[in-house]
């Protein structure tokens, strides 16, 4: 059988239809693996599908009275504590820990994007996302790269003999959404762990050092044009919680650094 | 059918197969997790706790005139919340999908209802809103779209309500965004409500719920109006000045009037420069302080 060219022309463009279309339109996980070039995959932050860098401020309209100032002793709403925990932090003691030097026990990654504050997120290399938080001084490093993550919280909340830090390790990747090949969003996942001992709240309410920390990292656009970011936050800790404790903050975006003012840690305010 | 059809034909079946953006299934129950704002959803918020609320002076106002027994009238006690109870409430969601039987293609996302929220439809199908004087209701008019596997729906048509249980209004001229994030077995909802009646900057609230197998249902008993002691025709309210609760914060836990009192610069960490040396922490928690397994 012969063909002509015309014929096989328009045979040739309907099976690259059929073939390309479905794929186009594959969903995220259906995509076959690799960059489809045959050269090595982009570094993160190439690949970022979301921008996350530049300065946030908290927007504070939630769990406000524990936020934005210091809970009383004993108030202990919405944690879900274990008795062990709510033995702990009955006996909170802030002019201990500043005895002790720990002012910085509710800045830890599992507590600090529950703080007042601004953020600044930067990239630090092509595999490493920074955090600074004006409030306690603290730094988070966000690490893409396989294998050890790194000691994470960077500056001062390194502990100087390697062990756990308030910000802990940090290893993070890019949750992609296509459509087809196309990145059209996505989110960011942090796992933290390595942490030092701290508070969920100011008054106490404690996290120990077996706690484990998952953020999803979202952006959300208003239709006023604000950028929000959404964090939704998991901390786990068989010790002191009696199931995860999920909550989720957010934070809008800002031109520049206005009102982007560092303080120190403090056990009571 | 010449072979060219056929290979089109087949090209348009697979098609049909996937969505043609990312989308993500959001089907299914979700289980509310109350870790935070736990006393305002549930039973409810403090009085005059407006802290971190951006409402303008009218707002304000309307609060302040606010009575706790106004839902005890008999026209209001089985009255339904907005959509904004979705953030403001403490239930579960039970979502589901709603397909045009011919093509499978989904015409609508759908959020049970409780006893005091409608559900909320969410038409997926490139509807528009309806006009601007069309009628309002509790409901509201939703439509929704996919960025990614981020479903965003807008909601518009709503009747005046609160935005906090404790009598902040909303009007009916507000509309609510409403932003569905998953992560696997986690979802995370974004509200932002906007006013131009009582608010001077959106006001956003998040919200986590967690998969369960345990199926959520969509609708609470019937609700029967009785008498919970406000006869009919009586409408309680505080007149200006006269609200019994406005220094309740300050009492309690020591949160000065210019916070509890709201306001959108309450939202931002450098009001906390403003109330810092009229603050002292309480002695001790003396209300709903939480405890393990009990209401917390």
């Amino acid at each position: 059988m012969r063909y002509s060219n015309k014929f096989l022309a328009n045979e040739f463009l309907g099976l690259t239809i059929a073939i390309a279309l479905p794929i186009l339109a594959l969903p995220l996980g259906a995509q076959p693996p690799g960059g489809g070039r045959g050269g090595p995959p982009p570094v993160p932050k190439a690949a970022a599908p979301i921008d996350l860098t530049g300065y946030w401020v908290s927007i504070v309209t939630e769990d406000w009275r524990y936020r934005m100032v210091t809970p009383a002793p004993g108030d202990y709403q919405s944690v879900p504590m274990t008795a062990a925990a709510v033995k702990i932090a009955d006996a909170w003691d802030p002019a201990k820990d500043e005895a002790a030097g720990e002012q910085c026990k509710s800045y830890g990654a599992p507590a600090i994007l529950r703080v007042p504050e601004h953020l600044h997120i930067t990239w630090q290399d092509d595999q490493t996302l920074r955090m600074d938080i004006d409030a306690g001084k603290q730094t988070r490093v966000f690490h893409f790269a396989s294998g050890k993550a790194g000691m994470g919280g960077g500056g001062a909340q390194v502990s100087e003999d390697g062990g756990p830090s308030w910000q802990g390790d940090s290893v993070a990747q890019w949750e992609i959404q296509r459509a087809g090949p196309r990145p059209v969003n996505g989110s960011l996942k942090v796992t933290t762990s390595h942490l030092k001992a701290g508070y969920l709240r100011k008054n106490g309410v404690p996290y120990s050092d077996n706690t484990s920390l998952t953020e999803y990292y979202d952006l959300v656009k208003e239709r006023n044009g604000d950028q929000l970011m959404v964090v939704t936050i998991v901390v786990t800790d068989p010790t002191y919680l009696r199931e995860p404790f999920i909550i989720s903050s957010h934070f809008k975006k800002l031109d520049g650094d206005a009102g982007w003012k560092p303080s120190e840690c403090s056990s009571r305010w | 059918m010449n072979r060219n059809k056929i290979t089109l034909s087949l090209a348009i079946l697979l098609c049909a197969a996937f969505p043609a953006l990312a989308e993500i299934d959001l089907s299914g129950s979700w289980t509310s997790k109350n870790h935070e704002d736990n006393l305002e959803r549930g039973a409810g918020p403090n009085p005059d706790d407006w802290a971190g609320l951006p409402f303008n002076e009218a707002g304000r106002s309307k609060a302040l005139s606010f009575s706790q027994s106004t839902i005890s009238m008999p026209e209001r006690i089985c009255w339904f919340q907005t959509q904004w109870h979705i953030a403001a409430g403490p239930f579960s969601l039970k979502i589901w999908s709603e397909s045009d039987p011919l093509t499978g293609k989904i015409n609508a996302w759908v959020l049970g209802g409780w006893e005091t929220r409608a559900p909320m439809t969410i038409w997926m199908d490139g509807r528009p809103h309806p006009s601007k004087n069309a009628p309002h209701d509790q409901t509201g008019f939703t439509t929704g779209s996919w960025n990614g596997d981020v479903l965003t729906a807008y909601t518009t048509h709503i009747k005046t309500g609160y935005m906090r249980r404790n009598g902040a209004p909303s009007s009916d001229q507000a509309t609510i965004t409403t932003t569905f994030m998953r992560h696997g077995d986690m979802l995370t909802l974004a509200l932002v409500m906007e006013d131009p009646v009582y608010l001077t900057e959106p006001y956003i609230l998040t919200r986590s719920y967690m998969s369960t197998p345990t199926p959520v249902a969509v609708a609470g008993p019937p609700c029967i109006v009785g008498y919970e002691g406000v006869e009919e025709g009586r409408v309680p309210h505080y007149l200006p000045g006269k609200n019994p609760f406005i220094d309740e914060m300050d009492k309690i836990y020591h949160i000065p009037r210019e916070a509890s009192l709201g306001g959108a610069e309450t939202m931002y960490p450098d009001f906390r420069d403003k109330i810092k040396d009229k603050f002292t922490i309480p002695a001790k928690c003396t209300r709903n302080c939480g405890a393990p397994g009990v209401g917390n």
